[in-house]
């Protein structure tokens, strides 16, 4: 069982909440799903569309080929009637879009009159197309009409009982339509976790501990922010919208060398801004974190869509020479786990961390059994209460054997804590002579170096023994590589590598992937974006040289089908 | 109780003569008489002269980056309420490149204190416009002259309601350090433009040229009016009034957070309550 749905239509017709609704039933019947969305930077109108491929076991990446469209435009029936499959089924309302379009794959419904004949609004027509969606996809009617209910229980009983009529009149007239079909064939089981890469993030900040959030809304990294503030009161989170990015970033350090696990999340021009703010941290040695979201640049570029095009700038932003990780999950789970071993590091070693995500990411919903949060680790590493009082003297920037200063509460004992974006002595305070300068150095970046490294996990590798072929890739590409590489092993020799823990670059004592892409025949980079920035970080690293960049930079995902093709190609 | 010598600090680095150095030992006997020891609170500045000042002193210290003073004294404040958080810069720090943070710290209303040294002039630098520098000066980088109107932080500051709004002149101690004081115990965000002579690069606004200008506001002023307050705080420049010019009692953004309302954050357990935690991800189910 594997089959695609998608819902198209304008900004501000409900073609989300379609797709959040139906989302959810498929992972609450035991399903597996993966979904990502296409949406134009405005509010109204334009052309939406949300995909969802529906398995019954894990998929990661989503289809060309379509089984269930709802149109709730004319642009969803001409730009996406082709990719409906020949057994496939499009429905839409003539009478709304005042045009019968032929075709036997073709249903009429009408969504508008459904909605208004049992005392709806016209705006219910979303839910008529919900209804009917989980009629044809054959999925469970009960686990629709307590969704629904869930998802407008808070604006009253009437509300409620509308939609459900909505969504029952949507699903009576399509399975009347069209009784034959049925994709659900496969045994449902217990319920899926369905989440997206965002809340993913969110919530691995809020199990690492999170006590202050500090941001500027920009897409695609708001998400995060309105997840953690909808938690705040409940976690004991400060969350607080700054002025602008570089307040975020500040208001972050501050918030951390005040004593508690802070973070701030941006995208790239937001992140331009924090530039400094991210060498202030490394210089005082706060620890920080900070969610980089990417979309397509330069400036303000496709701001709703998808790119991986700010690796160089993560691993070089910030005057001066410090060590910084950069991370850049592939899959929600990922996510979670990372961002909490950025937590871990960034206070262990007294460093920013930032952790890499994009819009594709980001809004691509995922299902799982459920989330390992045994793999968490939180280790408190402030020196506080009454084990700082015990101490005898303290230095905040005192020249400790590993490099790592011990990181006290200002406030919590009779010592001071003092520390300077200046360079700065064992005590904290400016300096100027080079003997100081060089010792400070040593400790902050030549000590902790070595250190993080051995921190590295090694890139994820999928596929048999010695492979002609390997195709590499970073962050939010791992479904759809790994996908790929189950399809196209039926007939080469191809294997992948996925780096999610970026930089430092991994030591290759524990795993030599630098073996493997020396040994391959042809090796393969997969980036989104036009220059190949992670095969340059690579060859700057181990002059290694791919022999294939392979790039897409239209802000668009690829999709299995285009993806294998153009690797086809490119492999022979 | 905590002695002045408790207080003391690196050799600072000012010029003699500087407006800095009556400020410095002002604020020492403003929180020896506090009762504040070295450790119960914390100073964050910016960069440039009046930047260096939290190191000519003993206390907690986060000497961050240009401008940037307030965000970080802003989230020191939330996330360790019960402490006492003083933000010390300079015209072009806080009127100049931090202006926008200034805006919003005044919107905010965190209870932090705002201790500006106002020398009208660039000294780290040397010689540059700032903000405050007024058209009669003629700083060298610019050819033409300061054509841009200088900035008034009172009349800013009372424009925005700021909870708390001061001047203060460095040469005038007793009465800087009664000003400090009414802001330190003032609940809310409060702002003291110190008026700070630079004796190397601002000849035109020297002591003589202030000792002819300031006076005390009259004791009969009442600094809850908010018109009366911008009259005030937009009088003439031959007359320079010292003192509190405007104070509200608007409630402080940290009395609205409900997180914080028994235990400061700091005080919180840190780790993350992993039965929340699984019942959090349940939700996703």
């Amino acid at each position: 069982m594997d089959y695609t749905i998608k819902i198209g239509g304008e900004a501000g017709q409900g073609t989300q909440t379609i797709g959040e609704t139906l989302t959810k039933v498929i992972a609450r019947s035991g399903y597996h799903l993966f979904s990502h969305q296409d949406y134009e930077s405005r509010v109204r109108g334009g052309h939406n569309f949300y995909q969802i491929r529906v398995s019954d076991s894990p998929v990661m990446a989503s289809k060309q080929k379509v089984d269930i469209i709802a149109a709730l435009d004319k642009e969803t029936i001409t730009r996406h009637l082709s990719e409906l499959s020949e057994t496939g089924r499009l429905i839409y309302d003539s009478e709304s879009l005042k045009e019968q379009f032929k075709g036997e794959r073709l249903t009429d419904i009408p969504f508008a009159r459904l909605a208004t004949e049992n005392g709806g609004s016209r705006i219910m027509e979303n839910m008529v197309a919900a209804g009917a969606v989980i009629g044809l996809a054959g999925l469970d009617m009960g686990i629709l009409l307590k969704t629904v209910e869930e998802a407008f229980g808070g604006k009253g009983e009437d509300t409620v009982k509308l939609n459900i009529m909505a969504v029952k009149a949507g699903h009576e007239y399509a399975v009347r339509s069209c009784p034959s079909c049925n994709y659900s064939i496969a045994p449902a089981t217990k319920p899926n976790m369905l989440v997206n890469g965002t809340e993913a993030l969110a919530l691995g900040a809020i199990a690492s501990g999170l006590k202050f959030y500090a941001a500027y809304p920009m897409t695609p990294s708001t998400g995060i922010m309105n997840y953690i503030a909808g938690k705040a009161a409940d976690f004991g989170v400060i969350v607080e919208q700054a002025e602008d990015e570089i307040a975020a970033i500040n208001m972050a350090i501050g918030g951390s060398f005040g004593g508690v696990r802070s973070m701030t999340g941006t995208s790239g021009g937001g992140f331009a801004l924090m530039a400094e703010g991210i060498s202030l941290a490394a210089m005082t040695e706060t620890p920080v974190v900070i969610a980089l979201g990417q979309r397509p640049g330069p400036a303000t570029g496709l701001p709703t869509r998808t790119e991986q095009g700010d690796l160089q700038f993560a691993v070089s932003a910030g005057h001066g020479e410090f060590p910084r990780l950069v991370f850049a999950p592939g899959s929600p789970e990922q996510a979670f786990l990372l961002i909490n071993k950025a937590f871990d590091l960034a206070e262990r070693y007294q460093i920013p961390a930032i952790v890499m995500f994009d819009q594709y990411l980001g809004d691509s919903q995922w299902t799982y059994p459920g989330f390992n949060t045994r793999e968490l680790v939180f280790n408190d590493y402030r020196i506080r209460g009454a084990r700082f009082a015990g101490m005898k003297e303290y230095a905040r920037h005192i020249y400790a054997d590993y490099g790592v200063s011990p990181l006290a509460v200002p406030g919590d004992a009779q010592h001071v804590v003092v520390t300077d974006s200046d360079e700065h002595n064992e005590k904290g305070h400016l300096i100027e002579d080079a003997d100081t300068r060089i010792g400070m150095t040593g400790k902050r970046l030549f000590k902790k170096l070595p250190l993080l490294r051995k921190e590295i996990e090694p890139p994820m590798y999928y596929g048999g023994n010695n492979p002609k072929i390997v195709i590499t890739g970073w962050g939010s590409s791992y479904g759809l590589m790994k996908e790929a590489v189950d399809i196209l092993s039926a007939k080469h020799d191809i294997a992948m590598l996925h780096f999610s823990e970026i930089y430092p670059l991994p030591l290759t004592e524990q795993f030599n992937y630098m073996n493997i892409l020396n040994n391959a025949e042809q090796s393969i980079c997969f980036e989104q974006n036009a220059t190949g920035q992670f095969a340059r970080l690579l060859k700057s690293e181990t002059g290694f040289a791919f022999k294939h960049i392979l790039h897409r930079f239209d802000g668009r995902p690829y999709l299995i089908e285009e993806f294998t093709g153009v690797l086809n190609a490119l492999i022979g | 109780m905590p002695s002045l010598d408790d207080y003391r600090g690196e050799t600072p680095a000012w010029c003699p003569g500087c407006g800095n150095f009556s400020i410095l030992k002002t604020f020492k006997e403003t929180v020896l008489e506090l009762g504040l020891d070295p450790h119960q609170f914390t100073i964050v500045s910016g960069i440039g002269q009046a930047a260096k000042f939290p190191h000519y002193l003993k206390c907690n210290t986060f000497n961050g980056l240009h401008g940037r003073t307030l965000p970080v004294a802003t989230a020191l404040k939330l996330v360790n309420s019960g402490q006492l958080v003083i933000a010390v810069a300079g015209d072009g720090d806080c009127y100049g490149e931090g202006g926008n943070h200034l805006l919003h710290a005044m919107r905010r209303n965190v209870n932090i204190k705002l201790f500006v040294h106002d020398n009208r002039i660039y000294g780290l630098t040397k010689g540059q416009a700032s903000p405050t520098t007024g058209n009669a000066a003629h700083p060298k980088n610019l050819p033409f002259g300061v054509l841009s109107e200088s900035l008034n932080p009172a009349a800013l500051a009372v424009a925005m309601d700021c909870s708390f709004v001061a001047r203060a002149y460095a040469a005038d101690m007793p009465h800087l350090k009664e000003t400090m004081k009414a802001a330190i115990l003032h609940k809310g965000f409060s702002l003291v433009d110190i008026f700070q002579p630079c004796v190397t690069f601002n000849k035109l606004n020297s002591y003589e040229w202030y000792k002819q200008r300031v006076y005390h506001i009259e004791p009969d002023y009442d600094p809850e009016d908010r018109v009366g307050a911008f009259r005030k705080a937009l009088e003439p420049e031959d007359r320079l009034p010292l003192g509190i010019i405007y104070k509200n009692n608007r409630p402080v953004f940290e009395d609205g957070i409900p997180v914080i309302a028994e235990k400061t954050l700091v005080r919180q357990d840190q780790a993350p309550d992993m039965g929340k935690i699984e019942k959090l991800l349940s939700e996703f189910y």
